[in-house]
């Protein structure tokens, strides 16, 4: 039942597409259609990747597609069936968001109907990526995964900076491919065949194995956005329409992270120590650097790009913590990592879609993306505003939402670091557990500047003060996905239950002291260790914050609330430019970590001639770049040019060494046969 | 019965923070050599100040109003988790430490929130500092938390702190680290001199006070009995975690009563402690923080490593 409604997913997903050509002639029906049918593909897909997370099935199926000795193998599983629903959701939300944010393109200079087929492409392949079961067909529904989004992300080619930006997305896309190729390569030389039945019996030598894990993690990482292979990512997100950036940070991201499990713990055979230590520090230093880059950003997609470079780096953590228990012979441990991990995963889905989705709101309704010139949204997008300060709490890891819970986690996960055996990986682990720590406070500043600067206080151009508010579909897509914030952020036992069966499959073991005390205790490792209750939290905050509202509003004012003027210090009526920014607001910050970032800073002054003590006019110029540019991509790029140029001397351009090089080629090539 | 005490636990918490501040405003008064007010004057400011009426600036939202309220629950409910009198109160189990720090940071989110409403540049400046601050001081916290969390083997304040009272009366070195660590920690985070001067309201050097520059009558009331709480959630948890002694272990009234007594001494020379070292400090640069921070985060550190190096061994 779960594999036919994930594969009824994959064909609703693709016929969206293929309908979507019709776009120029039927504008308005082939919307409707297109998204309705994306919308019922994720339903599908949470529907059955639900049944098969919740159940425990696993389900297989060959289908005559493919090469003529290698049919597709299509599996779902627990594992596959979590990463189906995390697709699901978002996707359904974005199908209720799409037929609003569409209609800016329906005038534009680009067809929409590309828009539409390469949406329905993108997600039937990243539904097929979770359920391939076979090297060949995941790779398949892998590149057609990056190069459907690459063609959305260069949609909007009338600007060079997206076309740059889109060129560069599948220049990593593919070089990541390539190494997931061999890392594939690895296992399938081993294992003596392409499917991934054959692949879990390789008996992989240590060395090769680590190989192996080294060209997954290059190559899953680079399409997740590990640091410093992040460099695609902020680019690539801000140029892609809104609903489809919400579509790749919440999800595509997620799907390189399905890829990771799935090579390490599954295909692997089991993960080391060591390559978990290697994964934890990835992680770390992704989290912490993708945070502190965020909050220099002033762009709120690119800043959420940013963000997500910081959530991957979370999960990683998680994963790498589970990795470290699972090789030192700690399965209980191992599983809360991994618990930890998953449970991110879903949090960051959900949250990042909320916020790209709101991001896309505010773009459509006053075509402003920089954070310096917007102000007071609160009054101007209630609605939108509402769900985006819930997805800003979730992201900043407050309780009592979603955010919190899985970061939670992932903090016991790192305080077990006593149960193993090595000093270093115990004094090592709770320090990485700070820098987690540091990254979250660091988020939360960031996202209270985000949501001070754009939706409180005043406007600061003329499109934001007079923005409206969205229609119902994008309202519904968004309030969606905020309710599902507030839910997971309250009910983490269950949640953590149904992640269980991911576990029984990888780990061979459950969590079962996570709800020894019922549903309103959330006990990781034991009750005397740490409990959580999310919904007594909740009831407490309103009770203790309401009880105090009853009180002190009890008694019917005669005379309503007097609005006065804020003090200004004596000077004349508050303009918009006298609040604080985006910029001035990170300057401590940007002084305390500066030499993270490359920071320019320039400050003219023009003087009057006749009196030099008096400043006429003053100019403060800022540019702050990822430094990863220049020490390492930049280095490459020159590298590679120069190599090319090498190999270049030997086009001569004349047909008789064409034709030697092709003899000698020949010759070479039946000596190596013989 | 057990849920009732933990009420009263937490009645009393709240119900006795302005007590605290009351006391070190008159110590410090006496060490200053000036006339000291009551110490019940932090009761009668927050009566006249429910009192008063309230203004709101011209450009604030729901959210300004909202957060208040919001504030003042985390913070009860902060100070519902944490030990007072008696261990092994159902109210502990709700939430460990790292979620009362959920807390505090909830709170401040919402606080930073407040003042970035109103449109002015006091508000912004406060709540970028704020952040800035609370940012490099988190992570210290949580640092020396993990000390004591895998010391004890449990996150849990309760069981944390009569795991260390069973353990008895020994000085391990990463407990005397993360004793200054968080205190240090302690100090910035509550906005007390050296880091801020909760009294002040000079521009260029107020943190705090500049978010709540706009806020008056109930609301301002509600901000400030909040931010009393928090003090002496900070207060009663380096007294009870480090010097545990005399808490009640059950709910006997003599027990009860005894706890009571020494965490009412206890606190009272912690606070003492306090009021001579404002009174002898001055409040530092903005940017020298950062170094005192960098400071507390390095003993906290130090406590992490001498515990897994020194006292785990093998």
């Amino acid at each position: 039942m779960s594999l036919s409604l994930a594969e009824w997913a994959v064909l609703g997903a693709l016929a969206s597409g293929l309908l979507g050509l019709a776009a120029d002639r039927y504008p308005v029906p082939v919307k409707f259609v297109c998204f309705t049918l994306l919308g019922l593909s994720g339903l599908g897909a949470v529907l059955g990747g639900g049944d098969a997370l919740l159940h425990a099935v696993t389900a297989v199926q060959t289908l005559p597609l493919g090469l003529p000795w290698l049919h597709w193998h299509l599996r779902v599983d627990p594992l596959s069936g979590f990463f189906l629903v995390v697709i699901g959701i978002v996707t359904v939300a974005v199908s209720l968001y799409g037929p609003g944010y569409v209609r800016e393109y329906e005038h534009g200079r680009q067809s929409t109907a590309a828009l539409y087929l390469f949406t329905g492409l993108f997600v039937a392949a990243m539904q097929l990526v979770v359920i391939a079961d076979d090297a060949f067909a995941f790779l398949v529904a892998w590149e057609l995964m990056s190069l459907s989004s690459y063609f959305l992300v260069a949609y909007q080619h009338q600007h060079a900076a997206n076309r740059r930006a889109a060129f560069l997305y599948l220049l990593m896309a593919e070089v990541g491919a390539l190494a997931i190729l061999l890392a594939f390569g690895v296992l399938a030389a081993f294992g003596g065949g392409f499917s991934f039945e054959a692949m879990r019996g390789a008996a992989l030598t240590p060395v090769w194995a680590s190989v192996a894990f080294a060209l997954a993690l290059f190559g899953f990482g680079m399409k997740a956005g590990l640091a410093p292979l992040h460099i695609w990512l902020p680019q690539a997100h801000p140029a892609a329409p809104s609903h489809i950036s919400a579509l790749m940070s919440g999800v595509m991201l997620k799907v390189a992270i399905y890829g990771l499990i799935r090579f390490v713990f599954d295909l692997l055979g089991g993960p080391r120590w060591d390559w978990g230590l290697v994964l934890l520090l990835a992680g770390s230093a992704s989290a912490l650097l993708g945070v502190l880059y965020a909050l220099m950003q002033h762009d709120l997609k690119r800043l959420l790009a940013y963000h997500s470079v910081e959530n991957v780096g979370i999960i990683c953590m998680g994963l790498g913590l589970a990795m470290i228990f699972a090789g030192t012979g700690h399965p209980r441990l191992a599983v809360l990592g991994l618990v930890a991990a998953l449970y991110h995963t879903l949090n960051h889905a959900l949250f990042k879609g909320l916020l790209f989705l709101g991001a896309g709101a505010v773009l459509q309704r006053s075509h402003e993306g920089d954070l310096e010139r917007m102000g007071g949204l609160i009054r101007r997008m209630p609605v939108t505003a509402l769900f985006f300060l819930i997805g800003c709490i979730s992201i900043s890891a407050l309780p009592p939402f979603n955010g919190f819970v899985s970061e939670w986690l992932t903090f016991q996960a790192a305080l077990q670091a006593p149960a193993l055996h090595s000093g270093v990986l115990r004094a090592l682990i709770p320090v990485t557990a700070a820098v987690l720590a540091l990254t979250g406070a660091l988020a939360a500043a960031c996202f209270v500047k985000v949501y001070g600067v754009a939706f409180l206080g005043r406007a600061r151009s003329r499109h934001v003060r007079h923005a409206r508010e969205v229609d119902l579909g994008m309202r519904a897509g968004q309030g969606l996905l905020a309710a599902l914030c507030l839910v997971f952020g309250v009910l983490p036992t269950f949640t953590v239950q149904a992640l269980e069966p991911i576990a029984h499959q990888l780990l061979g073991r459950g969590l079962p002291s996570a709800s020894v005390q019922g549903w309103l205790w959330l006990t990781p490792v034991s009750p005397q260790t740490a409990s959580y209750a999310a919904p007594l939290v909740l009831a407490g905050m309103f009770l203790f914050g309401g009880v105090m509202f009853a009180l002190l509003n009890a008694r019917r004012r005669t005379r309503a609330v007097r609005r006065t003027v804020p003090w200004t210090c004596g000077f004349g009526p508050l303009d918009a430019r006298m609040q604080y920014t985006s910029t001035a607001f990170t300057h401590p910050i940007r002084r305390i970590f500066r030499p993270v970032w490359e920071v320019h800073e320039e400050v003219e002054e023009t003087r009057d001639p006749a009196q030099p003590l008096r400043l006429t006019g003053l100019r403060y110029q800022l540019h702050i770049e990822d430094r990863s540019w220049r020490t390492l991509y930049e280095p490459l790029g020159r590298w590679v040019t120069a190599a090319a140029r090498r190999v270049g001397k030997i086009q001569t351009g004349s047909v008789r060494t064409y034709l030697a090089y092709s003899l000698f080629t020949l010759l070479v090539l039946l000596w190596l046969v013989t | 019965m057990s849920w009732a005490l933990a009420l009263m636990q937490t009645a009393l918490f709240v119900a006795g923070a302005p007590l605290l501040a009351g006391w070190i405003k008159r110590v410090k008064c006496r060490l200053q050599n000036r006339r000291a007010p009551p110490v019940t004057q932090p009761y009668r400011d927050l009566v006249r100040l429910f009192r008063k009426e309230l203004l709101l600036p011209e450009e604030s939202s729901w959210l300004f109003r909202a957060a208040p309220y919001v504030i003042f629950g985390a913070m009860v409910l902060a100070a519902a988790v944490v030990p007072l009198v008696a261990l092994r109160l159902p109210t502990a189990e709700i939430a460990d430490v790292i979620v009362l720090v959920g807390f505090f940071a909830l709170a401040r989110f919402f606080q930073a929130l407040a003042g970035m409403d109103i449109g002015t540049a006091f508000g912004g400046m406060g709540a970028s500092r704020e952040m800035t601050i609370a940012s490099l001081a988190e992570p210290a916290l949580l640092m020396a938390v993990f000390t004591l969390a895998m010391s004890a083997g449990t996150t849990d304040l309760s069981v944390a702190i009569e795991r260390i009272l069973g353990s008895g009366l020994v000085i391990r070195p990463s407990f005397v680290f993360a004793f200054f660590g968080l205190l240090l920690v302690a100090i910035a985070e509550t906005g007390r001199i050296p880091v801020d001067n909760p009294a002040t309201h000079l521009e260029l050097t107020m943190i705090h006070e500049a978010m709540v520059l706009e806020y008056s009558g109930r609301h301002l009331a509600l901000i400030e009995w909040a931010s009393q709480i928090k003090f002496m959630i900070y207060a009663v948890l380096i007294t009870n975690i480090f010097l545990p002694w005399g808490i009640a272990m059950g709910f006997g009234a003599g027990a009860l009563a005894l706890g009571a007594a020494a965490v009412t001494v206890k606190l009272a020379a912690l606070a003492a402690l306090l009021a001579v070292s404002e009174t002898l400090l001055a409040k530092m640069r903005l940017f020298s923080v950062p170094q005192f921070l960098g400071f507390a985060y390095l003993l906290c550190l130090l406590g992490m490593l001498s515990h897994v190096i020194l006292e785990v061994g093998g």
